[in-house]
């Protein structure tokens, strides 16, 4: 039984696709990261698991049962909003337990589930304050809090980090990410975010034009992206992507840029299907980290490249190199020396590499 | 070199605060000026209407009265307590208190539930109902006054309290909504969404989460909605005519039906006595109005 299974969903508005034939499983317990550049449809999404918006084509099942025509509030799941959406007439208590009282939980019920959730999010000081009254993060635990009362089987999270600045975001992550290791309940995330998506998900999907690039763990999102997109988006900076084409003699197969000699040899590469392999185009993928400045394993290729560019940033500098003619960034820690204008060796780490079909910038 | 710039600063600095100061003077004398200006017919009224005949036979417009006299406003309130055809403001200012406060709800509770449904529950072509309530307040009182006639004959309330207060309600909603609109569009949906979650309903909704947060915009659309209602002479005069005439109606009536002598000091007192409860809900809700017509602009 999945917790939340969607099948084939599709979502327009007016003539504008949303959303197209998206198909999402998730299981008991897990955390499901929706990830993607503003506009991809991930709020549309988590909106409509939520059933605030309707469905075109498709189904929502929430435990093995079709709740696509299914009001919100009988769906089972709670939601936190990145405004908080706390009620601004009513106070701490009264917007904690305004769900249950809708739902004509019992009194004693009621003030059970309130005192546990707010000595457990440690809110139980706040509770005759009104929203106005408190600090971002105040508001965020009482939002939290609000979802928690109603114990539902789905946590929905849209972007509920966003409006809080740098610091207070890194520590409510944290708080999140506790929370559901002490709750084992159900998370759909949204956010734009990466390092947030990275870190709190069990499965990150990442999502752009309304479709699934990838749906997978993070270590695969990031060890084996998908696709091109997955492979810019994901990473800071992002993977650098090499145009150029395969060569294929005698089992050996190598990457070669346009216009230059510079062969690089792809071995012990996962190749997705190993044939017709020669002469195709390709996008050669490697990390900025994995691009060394001393040699970190016998697979090493070896290269001396220009240093345009340096850019420091306290703990590490990202050097830019002129690779043939092409842009390529690497990452260093800030102690390394590299002079600006002059050839330096580096070391490509071709553990890390992906390839890239050209024409349809999926991995091979 | 160095001493030379240093007191030639000095001198520009000395220059620029006799400019300042020219100039700050200039700026209270002119206000003051306006201020007069606004202020000399409140004046006239308030001065004529505590004098008698005589003095104001006698004096300018500007005398000051011999003493305290309330004999004017005293008749305008309530007649001279004979003869027929004597006409005074009391029953009017009834009527009319009947009228305003009737309209001034239901046109600002309809404005509040349109405004509500145009922005959180947004349906299709809600953009062209809202286009047309729009348009409705820019269309000219004159008019439907014939249409309007018609409608109130065939519901047989012309010529009564209930008449007018429809008339008002109707011609209210396009501003209410309007004001209401803008104000609930500033007002995050997600509050609607997380309060449907939570499972509240349309009713629910408004009137638990909605309502309570929009204090400044009831009082807005409360001043605007009463000045208007309190103040309409044209409705008023059209359909309504005798007993059931609202204050402003009877007001023309008493100034312009006097016979023999004009009385100046009763014309006068009435007049203030009309323009009183429109003060009064000024004076009770104005900070509020300078508020409410600029939340929205500051997110809360």
């Amino acid at each position: 039984m999945k917790t939340l299974k969607i099948e084939e969903l599709s979502k327009n508005f007016g003539s504008t696709e949303v959303l197209r034939k998206i198909n999402l499983e998730i299981d008991e317990g897990n955390f499901l990261v929706l990830l993607g550049p503003s506009g991809c449809g991930k709020s549309t999404l988590l909106n409509i698991i939520a059933g605030l918006e309707t469905i075109n084509e498709g189904n929502v099942h929430i435990d093995d049962y079709n709740v696509s025509k299914v009001e919100p509030k009988d769906r089972n799941i709670a939601m936190v909003f990145q405004s908080y959406a706390l009620y601004p007439s009513m106070n701490v208590r009264e917007n904690m337990i305004f769900g249950l009282k809708q739902a004509k939980v019992s009194k004693e019920k009621i003030e059970e589930q309130l005192e546990k959730v707010s000595k457990f999010l440690q809110v139980d000081a706040l509770l005759e304050r009104k929203p106005s009254q408190l600090s971002g993060g105040q508001r965020q635990r009482v939002a939290i809090g609000r979802a928690l009362v109603r114990e539902p089987r789905i946590f929905l999270f849209d972007e509920p980090l966003s409006n809080l600045d740098a610091k207070l975001r890194v520590e409510m992550r944290r708080e999140i990410k506790k929370l559901h290791q002490q709750l084992k309940t159900t998370v759909v995330y949204v956010t734009h975010d990466q390092t947030e998506a990275m870190s709190l998900g069990t499965n990150i999907a990442i999502m752009n034009h309304g479709v699934i690039q990838q749906n997978d763990t993070p270590e695969n999102i990031y060890n084996k992206p998908s696709n091109t997109f997955v492979a810019d988006f994901i990473g800071s900076p992002s993977m650098n992507l090499i145009k150029g084409n395969l060569k294929e003699s005698s089992n050996k197969v190598s990457f070669v840029t346009h216009g230059s000699n510079i062969e690089i040899p792809i071995n012990g590469y996962d190749f997705k299907e190993k044939s017709n392999l020669d002469n195709k185009e390709v996008f050669f993928g490697i990390r900025p980290e994995h691009i060394f400045f001393k040699k970190s394993n016998e697979e090493d290729f070896e290269i001396n490249l220009r240093a345009d560019l340096s850019e420091y940033i306290g703990h590490e500098q990202i050097m830019t190199f002129n690779f043939e003619n092409q842009e390529l960034l690497a990452k260093f820690p800030s102690t390394v020396k590299i002079d600006l204008s002059k050839n330096t060796k580096l070391f490509f780490d071709l553990t890390q590499i992906s390839l890239f079909d050209a024409k349809t910038e999926e991995r091979i | 070199m160095q001493d030379k710039t240093h007191s030639s600063y000095k001198q520009l600095e000395q220059k620029s605060k006799y400019t300042n100061m020219f100039l700050r003077w200039f700026l209270y004398f002119v206000l003051v000026i306006f201020a007069l200006y606004f202020i000399f017919p409140l004046y006239v009224m308030v001065v004529t209407s505590l004098k008698t005949m005589e003095e104001i036979r006698q004096g300018t417009l500007l005398t000051w009265p011999n003493g305290l006299n309330f004999d004017s406003w005293l008749v305008a309130w309530g007649g001279r307590g004979y003869g027929a055809g004597d006409t005074f403001l009391k029953p009017y200012f009834w009527n009319s208190i009947k009228m305003v406060v009737p309209a001034v709800f239901f046109s600002t509770f309809i404005g509040a539930m349109a405004g509500y449904v145009l922005t959180k529950w947004r349906f299709k072509g809600d953009k062209w109902v809202f286009l047309f309530l729009l348009f409705g307040c820019f269309i000219p009182y004159q008019a439907i006054l014939l249409p309007m006639a018609r409608t109130l004959g065939v519901l047989g309330i012309s010529n009564s309290v209930i008449g007018l207060v429809l008339v008002h309600t109707v011609y209210g909603i396009p501003f209410t909504t309007l004001f209401f609109r803008n104000f609930y569009v500033s007002i995050p949906s997600e509050l609607v969404k997380a309060a449907r979650i939570d499972g509240a309903g349309f009713f629910k909704i408004f009137f638990k989460i909605l309502l309570p947060v929009s204090t400044p915009i009831i009082v807005v659309t409360i001043i605007w909605q009463f000045t208007q209602i309190w103040n309409d002479f044209l409705f008023g005069s059209t359909f309504s005519f005798g007993e059931a005439a609202p204050i402003q109606v009877a007001l023309n009536n008493m100034v312009l039906s006097s016979t023999s002598v004009k009385e100046y000091n009763v014309d006068m007192a009435s007049a203030i006595i009309a323009g009183i409860p429109t003060l009064i809900v000024y004076v009770l809700a104005g900070k509020y109005f300078i508020r409410g017509l600029t939340s929205g602009a500051v997110k809360g």
